[in-house]
C-alpha cells in the first residue's frame, strides 16, 4: 500500500507538471512551427494533386503576414504539383500577424528550432535578418540566370555581400493616382502635368476651382518623401550604410512639399497617413485631386475606396527636372529560404518556379494585382486582361509602368534603415508636416541623433 | 482508509516509506509543480534576461560586452519613455483610487439604486481584450471631425484636435483608456473590503452623531488602507508595464516624436523591431529596478513593513 501510495504521488506530481510546466512548452513548439491550421480546401486541393503523383509529398511550411500572398503561394504549389508529379510538395502555409511572425522568426532563427522553410520578410524588417551571420539560404544558383529578366535591385536589396536571400514579389513602382473627375472639374489633363512646377500650378488651378487640394502627404509615413527623393538619385542611407538624412536634395525636397502644404495646394492625410481609415474615407469622398504611392496601393483603392472606381486613372509621377526619373520602387516583402529548411535544394526549385518563372510572375499581377519584378512579361497580353484593377483604372496600367520601367531607381537597405526610418517617420514627417518646423533643422535633427 | 491506518505502524519502520509519507515532505511535494513552473518560466527567463544584457546577441555571434547596453541607455529615447510612462503611472494612481473608491462606496451604499445593474456595467471594460480597445479608442480620438471626441468637442463650440499627435491629448486619451478600463476591477478591490467592515462601527458611529463625511473619512478610509496600498502597488506596476494600450492607439506605428513610447513599448523596439536583444534586455533589467524602487519606497512610506501595533 506504501507503495501504491508512492505511485499515486508521483503520477500526481507527474500529471501537474504535465498541466503546468510541460504543457507551455509544447504549446510553444506547436506554435513556432506554425500552430495556426492549415485551410481545409487546399489540404483537399492538394491531397486530390497528391493523388496523382507517385511520389510522397514532401511537407513545407510557409510563413506570411499577408493572406492574399498565402493564397498565392497554396495556388502555385498546386499547379506545381500538377506538373512535377515526381516532386510532389505539400504547401502547409500560415498568415500570422506583421509584427508577431516578424518577432516570432527572429526568435526562431536565434534559437535555431521552429523556423519555417519558406517565409516572407518585409522589407523595412529584413536588415534585422541580415545581422551576425545570415540565418537564410543562398538563392545566387536560381536568382543569377535570371538577372537580365528581372528588376535587379528588387533583389538586390535583400543581399549582403554579394549573396542574395530574398525575392519580392514586385517592383513597388510608385506612380500617381489621379482622380480624373476632379481633374475635369478643375479643366485639367493629367498627361498635361510633366513636372513638379506643372503639378504646382495644376494644384493651384484645382484649389481655386474645386476648393480641394490637389494631394496628400504622410503626416508620419514615409512614402510621401522616399520615392521624392529617390526619383532624383537620393536616399535616406548610403550604399555604404550611412544615414544620409539631410543631403541638400533631400532638405529641398522636403521645403518644396512643406511648402505646397501651406499653399493648401497639399493636405496632410487625415490620420496622417495613407494607410488608414480616416485617408480611405476622405479620399472615398473625393475630398483630394490625387496622390503617389507605390503600385501596390492599387488594391486599397479597389479595397477601402469603391466609390472611385472608373474615376481613379494612373500616371507617371512628375519629374523633378525635364526628362528626369518619373517613378521609385518602394515597399516589398522578399520570400526566403531558412536555414532550418529539410530540404533547401527542392525549395530553391519551388521559389524560382513560384516567383522568378514567367507564369508565376503573370500570376502575381492576376491574384496579387502587383507589378512583378520580371519586366518582360509587363507587355504579355496577360496584363490586360479583365479583372478587379483594370475595371477599376481602365487597362493602360501596364503602358504607364512599361513607360517609366527604366527610371526606377534602386534604393539603399541597410543594416540602420529601420532605425532611420522610424526617425523619419516619427520624429522628420510629423515635425515638418504636423508643426510645421523648418525641413532644413529638422532633418540635420534627426541626421545628428542617427551619427 | 481504514486500512491504511491500521497498516501504519507495521511500514513505518522502513526508512525510505517513512519519507515518502512524512507530514513535513507533503507540503513540499505539493507546492512543487509551482516551483518547478516559477524556475523554468520566471527565474530561468529572468537570470538569462540578466546575463543577456551583458551581451551583444546576433545570429551566430553572441559576445559579451559588459556595461555597453547600459551605458547606451543614456540616450533621449529612453528618457522620453521613462518620462511617459511615470507620467501615466502617477495620473492613473491620481485616477484608479480616489474615482474606485469613491463609486464603491456609492455601490456599497443601501440606499444606492440598480446598485447591482451598475456594479456590472463598470466591470464589463475589464472584460474587453484591450486590443479592441484600443482599436475602439483609436476611433474616438480620430482627428476628422466625425470622430466621437471631436463631435463632443463641437457641441462646446471647441474645433477638431489632433489628439494623437500631441503630447499633453494623447496622455489624456491614454488616461481616458485607462481609467475606462481599470475603474470596474479596482471598484472590485474596495467592495470586497468595505464588505470586511463591521456594521457596528458605522453603528456605534452613528450613535454618536457623526455625519456621512466624517464616517467615510474616520471609518472606511483608515480600514481601506491595506486594500488601498495593494491598489496602489499593482497600479504602479501596472502603469510601468503598459504597452499595449499605447501600442494599439498608434495602430502598432511607433508614435509620433515617442510621445506614446512606454518603457515596454522601447523593449519590444530595440528587442524585436530592431533585433537588439541585448539592449533589451537591458532595458528590461532597469525596468525591474525602477519598478521594484518605487514599490518599495511606496511601502516604505505607507508604513507596511512596520510591525502591526
Amino acid at each position: 500500500m506504501k507503495k501504491q501510495g508512492l505511485v499515486t504521488l508521483a503520477a500526481m506530481m507527474a500529471l501537474s507538471m504535465g498541466l503546468s510546466g510541460c504543457g507551455g512548452a509544447g504549446n510553444n513548439t506547436k506554435n513556432a512551427t506554425g500552430s495556426a491550421p492549415v485551410k481545409t480546401d487546399n489540404a483537399q486541393a492538394e491531397s486530390t494533386t497528391n493523388a496523382g503523383g507517385s511520389a510522397k509529398a514532401e511537407k513545407l511550411v510557409f510563413w506570411t503576414f499577408v493572406d492574399a500572398h498565402q493564397k498565392f503561394m497554396e495556388s502555385m504549389a498546386d499547379s506545381w504539383n500538377q506538373s512535377h508529379p515526381d516532386k510532389q510538395i505539400e504547401l502547409e502555409g500560415t498568415t500570422i500577424p506583421y509584427d508577431d511572425m516578424h518577432t516570432k522568426l527572429l526568435i526562431a532563427l536565434q534559437s535555431g528550432v521552429g523556423a519555417p522553410d519558406l517565409v516572407d520578410i518585409e522589407q523595412s524588417k529584413f536588415p534585422n535578418f541580415m545581422k551576425g551571420t545570415p540565418q537564410l539560404v543562398s538563392l545566387n544558383d536560381i536568382l543569377e540566370p535570371e538577372l537580365g529578366n528581372i528588376v535587379k535591385s528588387r533583389v538586390e536589396i535583400y543581399s549582403k555581400d554579394s549573396t542574395y536571400y530574398g525575392i519580392d514579389y514586385h517592383v513597388g513602382a510608385t506612380v500617381m493616382y489621379y482622380n480624373k473627375e476632379l481633374m475635369d472639374q478643375a479643366g485639367l489633363n493629367a498627361d498635361d502635368i510633366k513636372t513638379w512646377t506643372d503639378f504646382e500650378t495644376a494644384g493651384k488651378t484645382m484649389l481655386e476651382k474645386t476648393g480641394k487640394p490637389m494631394i496628400t502627404f504622410e503626416g508620419n509615413g514615409n512614402w510621401s518623401w522616399w520615392p521624392a527623393i529617390s526619383q532624383q538619385g537620393s536616399d535616406q542611407v548610403d550604399k555604404d550604410g550611412n544615414a544620409t538624412v539631410d543631403t541638400p536634395v533631400n532638405v529641398q525636397t522636403m521645403q518644396f512639399f512643406q511648402k505646397l502644404v501651406k499653399e493648401g495646394v497639399a493636405a496632410v492625410a487625415p490620420g496622417a497617413g495613407h494607410d488608414t481609415e480616416e485617408y480611405f474615407g476622405y479620399m472615398d469622398s473625393e475630398s483630394a485631386a490625387s496622390v503617389f504611392m507605390p503600385f501596390w496601393f492599387m488594391g486599397r483603392f479597389t479595397d477601402h475606396m469603391p466609390d472611385l472606381k472608373g474615376k481613379m486613372i494612373i500616371r507617371p509621377m512628375p519629374a523633378w527636372t525635364e526628362g528626369g526619373n518619373r517613378s521609385a520602387g518602394m515597399g516589398g516583402t522578399a520570400t526566403s529560404i531558412t536555414n532550418q529548411a529539410k530540404n533547401p535544394e527542392l525549395l530553391k526549385e519551388f521559389l524560382s518556379y513560384a516567383k522568378l518563372s514567367k507564369e508565376g510572375n503573370i500570376q502575381i499581377w492576376k491574384q496579387l494585382g502587383f507589378d512583378p519584378i520580371r519586366t518582360d512579361v509587363w507587355n504579355d497580353p496577360a496584363m490586360k486582361e479583365s479583372n478587379k484593377y483594370t475595371d477599376y483604372f481602365g487597362t493602360d496600367i501596364f503602358d504607364t509602368l512599361l513607360s517609366v520601367k527604366d527610371e526606377i531607381a534602386p534604393v539603399n537597405i541597410r543594416e540602420i534603415s529601420p532605425k532611420v526610418f522610424d526617425a523619419i517617420r516619427n520624429e522628420a514627417i510629423p515635425m515638418i508636416f504636423i508643426d510645421m518646423a523648418d525641413p532644413a533643422v529638422v532633418l540635420k535633427k534627426v541626421q545628428d541623433s542617427l551619427k | 482508509m481504514q486500512q491504511q491506518i491500521n497498516r501504519e505502524p507495521a511500514l513505518a519502520s522502513k526508512p525510505r516509506n517513512r519519507l515518502a509519507n512524512s507530514q513535513h515532505l507533503a507540503p513540499y511535494l505539493f507546492v512543487l509543480p509551482f516551483i518547478i513552473s516559477f524556475l523554468l518560466f520566471f527565474a530561468y527567463p529572468l537570470i538569462n534576461a540578466i546575463i543577456m544584457s551583458f551581451q551583444s546577441v546576433l545570429p551566430g555571434e553572441v559576445t559579451f560586452v559588459g556595461l555597453d547596453n547600459y551605458r547606451e541607455l543614456w540616450n533621449t529615447d529612453f528618457a522620453d519613455a521613462l518620462y511617459n510612462s511615470s507620467r501615466y503611472t502617477l495620473f492613473t494612481l491620481l485616477l484608479l483610487i480616489p474615482i474606485p473608491l469613491l463609486l464603491a462606496v456609492m455601490l456599497n451604499s443601501k440606499k444606492m439604486p440598480f446598485s447591482n445593474f451598475f456594479r456590472s456595467t463598470l466591470f464589463i471594460p475589464a472584460l474587453t481584450s484591450v486590443v479592441v480597445a484600443g482599436v475602439v479608442f483609436r476611433m474616438i480620438f480620430g482627428e476628422l471631425d466625425g470622430a466621437l471626441m471631436n463631435s463632443f468637442l463641437h457641441l462646446f463650440g471647441i474645433s477638431s484636435q489632433r489628439w494623437l499627435y500631441s503630447s499633453e491629448l494623447s496622455m489624456f486619451a491614454l488616461l481616458v483608456l485607462a481609467s475606462w478600463r481599470w475603474i470596474g476591477i479596482n471598484i472590485l478591490y474596495f467592495l470586497s473590503a468595505l464588505q470586511n467592515i463591521p456594521s457596528d462601527l458605522y453603528e456605534a458611529a452613528d450613535i454618536d452623531g457623526a455625519g456621512t463625511r466624517t464616517k467615510f473619512m474616520k471609518i472606511t478610509v483608515p480600514l481601506l488602507k491595506p486594500i488601498t496600498v495593494y491598489v496602489l502597488t499593482i497600479s504602479i506596476y501596472g502603469g510601468y508595464a503598459m504597452f499595449t494600450e499605447s501600442y494599439m492607439l498608434w495602430a502598432g506605428k511607433p508614435s509620433p516624436q515617442n510621445i506614446g513610447l512606454t518603457i515596454v513599448g522601447y523593449i519590444y523596439q530595440q528587442g524585436f523591431q530592431y533585433f537588439n536583444l541585448g539592449f533589451g534586455s537591458a532595458i528590461g533589467v532597469t525596468l525591474l529596478g525602477i519598478t521594484l524602487a518605487v514599490s518599495m519606497l511606496q511601502l516604505i512610506l505607507t508604513g507596511m513593513f512596520k510591525k502591526e501595533e
